[in-house]
């Protein structure tokens, strides 16, 4: 008889029925997609950016591929918090999945303001994203320096009512410090990573393809470095991470687990594959059978050496 | 209905029946599909994916034609994507999700008079808006030099072609772009329908805005998820969306064809 392979993970006292989530700003809040995947199979929905009131986000052209990767300048575009709570948060709840908000803002009080409101939600846990490079104000900067990076945790972790998750940027000197910073101002979990900040130019126009100039460069091109990033923030801090950045495949979900992991978040390869996440869970289930391994926790951070 | 498997759409593996270069860098590609033909609309489009994973995104094409199972995409090769899509044979195999996207409201062009102005890549989506309104529509074609598609517009309507770069004005050609040539012909309409590049959307719209016509404009806008969830393909609207709570409308889902008073280029 087969042993029960069991792929539910805890984090920050949460159970989620595998590790698998989408990565905030590539899923919406799971409206479109619910048409080409079944919700009830996922980990976690996170949610793209809610901030207090809406968001017209940046110009176009928002959008540029490169070379295993792709530039976005979205700019966290959304409805704003009351509209996520009316709408787009009971749709939500009918699926058996955990709902993780991404909350975003351009000050500390903005950041308070939605997490104060999601506190009376049947919200599961809240993604503060202090690390989006796409907007002006706020975002990455209280991402970028670890003093304030604890300072709005310490801040949001007041009027949140739900396990707070940090998302971290990539575009720093010392991931390990943030993650530090993160754990002393009191974060439940952290994310890890953000889009790294790039560029492409026109050559033959001569201008920059994004209305924004730079962009948050996302797919297979970063993912060694999200794995570096989670490793080394997975020894620097005792903290639940969940790892993303260029998840494809099962095998590149199961790198970010290794390296210190305990569940993952898929973003870009949705576009390629609207049934990417549902893919994930199936071959990291066939992985565990082929090692004959009877539970997922027990991979987080087993990289040998 | 797109492609579903139980309650899910999903995309769909079609096989190339043929194709053909239709212009320099236009090509016109045939394909056997299972359900995307039967349901496409004129001015909805496809996603097609690239086989190379390292081209993360695939590339919104717009229905040209067509014919029960058959689906064909007129498109404009612009970089290696569209390049690996034109070196593809019969029997090859291409993937597509969709339709995706509204199309033009046809219902509207019933029993009047109905002006089709294309420009360049903007001119095959046109085509089986033609096939649908034949018998109340000219159109209007509109080309920086090289002529492409004009004969299969003539099976369904008169053709008039606009030659940015042509010398003369001939029998059924004149030099300038597609407003040129209905100044020229005073060509009157009941309504509009507009696919092209942002120029000269934006003087259509505003042609139709001081000739009183209503006026449905097909946009483009460079995509990822083509199915409305990542922001990517916005353009800007006049009033607030409903969907979106800002002055901003999604390409992809809420278009590619707006009213021409809705939306701001």
């Amino acid at each position: 008889m087969k042993t029960k392979i069991r792929t539910s993970v805890e984090i920050a006292g949460v159970t989620l029925k595998n590790p698998v989530m989408s990565a905030s700003g590539t899923f919406g809040s799971g409206t479109e997609y619910a048409q080409y995947t079944d919700l009830n199979r996922l980990g976690a929905v996170v949610t793209k950016g809610v901030a207090s009131v809406p968001w017209s986000g940046n110009p176009t052209p928002r959008l540029a591929e490169t070379s295993s990767g792709m530039l976005n300048a979205v700019g966290l575009q959304n409805p704003g918090v009351e509209v996520f709570c009316q709408r787009d948060l009971p749709f939500l709840k009918q699926y058996d999945t955990r709902v993780v908000v991404n909350v975003c803002g351009r000050t500390q009080e903005d950041y308070c303001q939605v997490v104060e409101r999601l506190s009376v939600e049947p919200v599961d846990m809240l993604e503060i994203n202090v690390s989006c490079p796409n907007v002006k104000e706020g975002g990455i900067a209280f991402g970028q320096n670890a003093g304030a990076l604890e300072a709005i945790t310490r801040a949001v972790k007041k009027y949140a009512a739900q396990p707070v998750i940090m998302k971290l940027s990539p575009n720093v000197t010392n991931i390990g410090e943030m993650a530090r910073a993160a754990q002393s101002g009191g974060a439940d979990a952290i994310s890890l990573i953000n889009t790294l900040t790039g560029m492409k130019i026109d050559v033959h126009r001569r201008k920059f393809v994004l209305a924004n100039k730079t962009g948050g460069l996302s797919g297979p091109a970063i993912k060694p470095v999200a794995v570096r990033m989670v490793y080394e923030a997975h020894h620097a801090s005792g903290l639940p991470i969940i790892g993303m950045g260029g998840i494809q495949t099962a095998e590149d979900a199961l790198e970010f687990i290794l390296a210190g992991a305990s569940a993952v978040a898929v973003g870009t390869a949705n576009f390629q594959n609207p049934c990417a996440m549902a893919d994930i869970i199936d071959d990291i289930e066939a992985y565990l059978e082929q090692y004959g391994i009877d539970d997922i926790r027990s991979l987080t951070g087993a990289v040998d050496g | 209905m797109e492609h579903t498997q139980g309650q899910y759409k999903q995309k769909e593996n079609c096989r190339v029946i043929r194709q053909e270069s239709v212009g320099n860098h236009i090509y016109s590609l045939w394909l056997h599909t299972e359900t995307i033909a039967g349901c496409a609309q004129p001015g909805q489009f496809v996603m097609a994916y690239s086989k190379d994973k390292s081209r993360l995104l695939p590339r919104p094409i717009s229905v040209c034609q067509t014919d029960g199972n058959a689906l064909r995409l007129v498109y404009r090769t612009a970089g290696e994507g569209t390049r690996e899509f034109s070196s593809l044979k019969t029997g090859d195999f291409l993937e597509l999700m969709g339709p995706l996207g509204n199309g033009y409201p046809l219902d509207e062009g019933e029993g009047k008079k109905v002006l089709l102005l294309g420009g360049g890549i903007g001119i095959p989506p046109l085509l089986e808006t033609a096939a649908h309104l034949a018998g109340s529509v000219t159109a209007v074609l509109g080309y920086k030099d090289e002529i492409f598609l004009k004969e299969e517009f003539e099976k369904f309507c008169p053709v008039v072609c606009a030659v940015e770069h042509a010398q003369d004005d001939t029998a059924d050609a004149v030099t300038g772009n597609v407003l040129d040539a209905v100044r020229k012909r005073e060509l009157a309409a009941d309504i509009i329908f507009a696919c092209g590049p942002t120029p000269m959307l934006r003087a259509v719209q505003a042609y139709a805005a001081a000739e009183r016509i209503p006026c449905w404009l097909s946009l483009e806008e460079r995509m990822a998820c083509g199915i409305g969830a990542c922001l990517g393909c916005v353009c800007d609207s006049v009033h607030e969306d409903e969907h979106l709570h800002v002055c901003r409308k999604r390409v992809c889902k809420d278009g590619p064809v707006f009213l021409s008073t809705e939306v701001a280029l």
